[in-house]
């Protein structure tokens, strides 16, 4: 299977099946994520991604399969151990999903007081010092309404590394952003790896910037692994889908048709 | 046969609303957020209860004037406009005033909860709340839910009060009982545990089932902005009909004589 040559997996997907109403999103999915490494799962809109990140964080339950964190299995906690462990992940949502009745001080504060019990002016600082690593000290008292998007996210992921999580997942952190603060982000995101010794997951479909800043790179679509491996060595995958998603083409293997019905009979009312 | 269908779904759907409801506030009934709880509850209270006090004030200030005018007409045909205070006091005390706090209740802050907290969950507030180890159960739901059960009844107190006032202004200033008999009649026939006591305990009921009502709808609401507006339409809508279907009930058990 995958070849890990530098590090533990800390997370291990096995056998994952996972369906919403009839319809299967997950078929046997298997996947590692390396300790301490930037691991970029990829694929085409509405493949399950965000789902996938929903799974590791517990929020969502699977049909079959298993979800290991670190050589214990999430899916046998208990509440109780589940939020646990939650406060060792950080997430990213699309959205930035900031709590908009509080100040960005009182986000980035509010994992630090819901686990720990620090006095006031030491979390300041360490609200200080996140808002500093996303660039953007001095946004303390405004409110999340009051900020770009741009920011708001930067402000999401202050929030997400408040506690210094050792696992942070990233659900398309570069959709919708201008050219220079998706610059930004994947610096930040790499930097914030590299210094704090973070594993990383990168849900995008963002090809370059992914590939830019992982270390490993898993194609999803269609419910299972299309083509896993470095950066460099997808890019070489065989696999025709995963060209055809590399390289954007049309017409090779996947049509992007929803229903994936031919026009014709569709139009025409006959069965296919 | 699709008919039949349909209905058993529906049935099948509303209790299993019925049983996630309950299951939800047991939650939030023990749970106390473990981040500044006090304050948050503090909070809450005064966007639920003390934002509440002036609509409550005004409805209950009309509610008396009416009432004052319509017991002075039909007892002053029978001579006994005495028992005018009587009158006034036990309507409000026992029903009008649980009633139509709670009715007031589930309109302004009820559709309010259900609101905040359905758009909360469209926005991935919760989810991402959840994401970082807080249950939002404790956080979002224990605050509004306590801050409910325990405004409505003060806030039925305020209501009942000041629709006294308003019997006396009509009875007493304006249309000439007695002020004596006004006051003593009433003194003499309201009893503290029996009248109050029993419409407190009213209030509190209603308060229970008006918060869990709004609390539930938010959570449980469709993300997306109809989801939410039905969600808050139900709240108004069920909250109303629980409140009057079980202020049948309390009354018939508390003075219908059915012990």
């Amino acid at each position: 299977m995958t070849d890990f040559s530098s590090s533990d997996p800390l997370i291990i997907v096995r056998d994952l099946y996972y369906a919403v109403s009839g319809r299967v999103i997950y078929d046997s999915l298997n996947l590692q994520i390396a300790k301490g490494q930037v691991t970029g799962i990829m694929g085409p809109s509405g493949t399950g991604k965000t789902t996938l990140l929903r799974l590791i964080g517990g929020q969502i339950k699977p049909d079959a399969g298993d979800i290991i964190l670190e050589g214990q299995s999430l899916l046998t906690l208990s509440r109780e151990s589940l939020m646990a462990a939650r406060a060792r992940m950080g997430m990213l949502f699309q959205s930035g999903a900031l709590f908009t009745d509080l100040t960005v001080f009182d986000n980035v504060a509010f994992p630090i007081r819901a686990h720990t019990r620090l006095k006031p002016e030491l979390i300041a600082e360490l609200v200080r010092l996140k808002l500093e690593a996303v660039g953007l000290r001095g946004t303390e008292q405004l409110y999340p309404a009051e900020l770009s998007g741009g920011m708001n996210r930067r402000v999401a992921l202050a929030r997400a590394i408040a506690l210094d999580p050792e696992l942070v997942m990233y659900d398309e952190p570069f959709a919708g952003q201008d050219p220079i603060v998706m610059g930004v982000l994947v610096r930040l995101i790499r930097t914030l790896s590299e210094a704090l010794g973070l594993t990383s997951i990168i849900v995008s479909h963002d090809v370059e910037e992914t590939l830019s800043i992982a270390d490993y790179v898993y194609v999803i679509a269609n419910g299972r692994v299309m083509g896993e491996g470095t950066p460099a060595s997808i890019r070489d995958c065989p696999e025709p889908f995963v060209q055809q998603f590399l390289k954007g083409r049309q017409g090779l293997v996947d049509d992007y048709q929803y229903s994936r019905q031919p026009y014709l009979p569709a139009i025409q009312g006959r069965p296919t | 046969m699709n008919v039949i269908q349909g209905w058993g779904a529906s049935v099948i759907e509303a209790v299993r609303g019925i049983g996630a409801a309950v299951l939800l506030v047991l939650r939030a009934f023990f749970a106390w957020p473990r981040v500044d709880g006090l304050r948050r509850f503090i909070y809450q209270m005064y966007r639920v209860g003390v934002l509440s006090i002036l609509i409550i004030s005004v409805s209950g200030l009309f509610i008396g004037l009416v009432l004052g005018l319509l017991g002075y007409s039909i007892l002053a045909s029978y001579g006994v406009e005495q028992k005018l205070g009587v009158l006034v006091a036990l309507s409000l005390v026992r029903e009008l005033g649980p009633v139509m706090t709670a009715l007031l209740f589930a309109g302004r802050a009820g559709s309010a909860l259900t609101a905040e907290i359905g758009l909360m969950k469209a926005t991935e507030q919760l989810a991402s709340m959840e994401m970082i180890g807080v249950d939002p159960v404790r956080y979002v739901v224990a605050p509004r839910l306590w801050a409910a059960i325990v405004s409505v009844p003060m806030l039925s107190l305020i209501f009942t009060a000041v629709g006294i006032l308003g019997g006396k202004l009509v009875g007493v200033d304006w249309l000439g009982v007695d002020a004596g008999g006004f006051w003593s009649n009433m003194q003499a026939s309201v009893r503290f545990w029996h009248d109050v006591g029993n419409g407190l305990l009213k209030s509190v009921v209603f308060g229970l089932v008006c918060a869990v009502i709004a609390v539930y709808q938010g959570y449980a609401c469709l993300p997306t902005s109809e989801g939410i507006a039905s969600a808050t339409t139900r709240t108004v809508v069920l909250s109303s009909l629980a409140v009057l279907g079980l202020d049948f009930v309390l009354t018939a058990v508390m003075f219908g004589g059915l012990r």
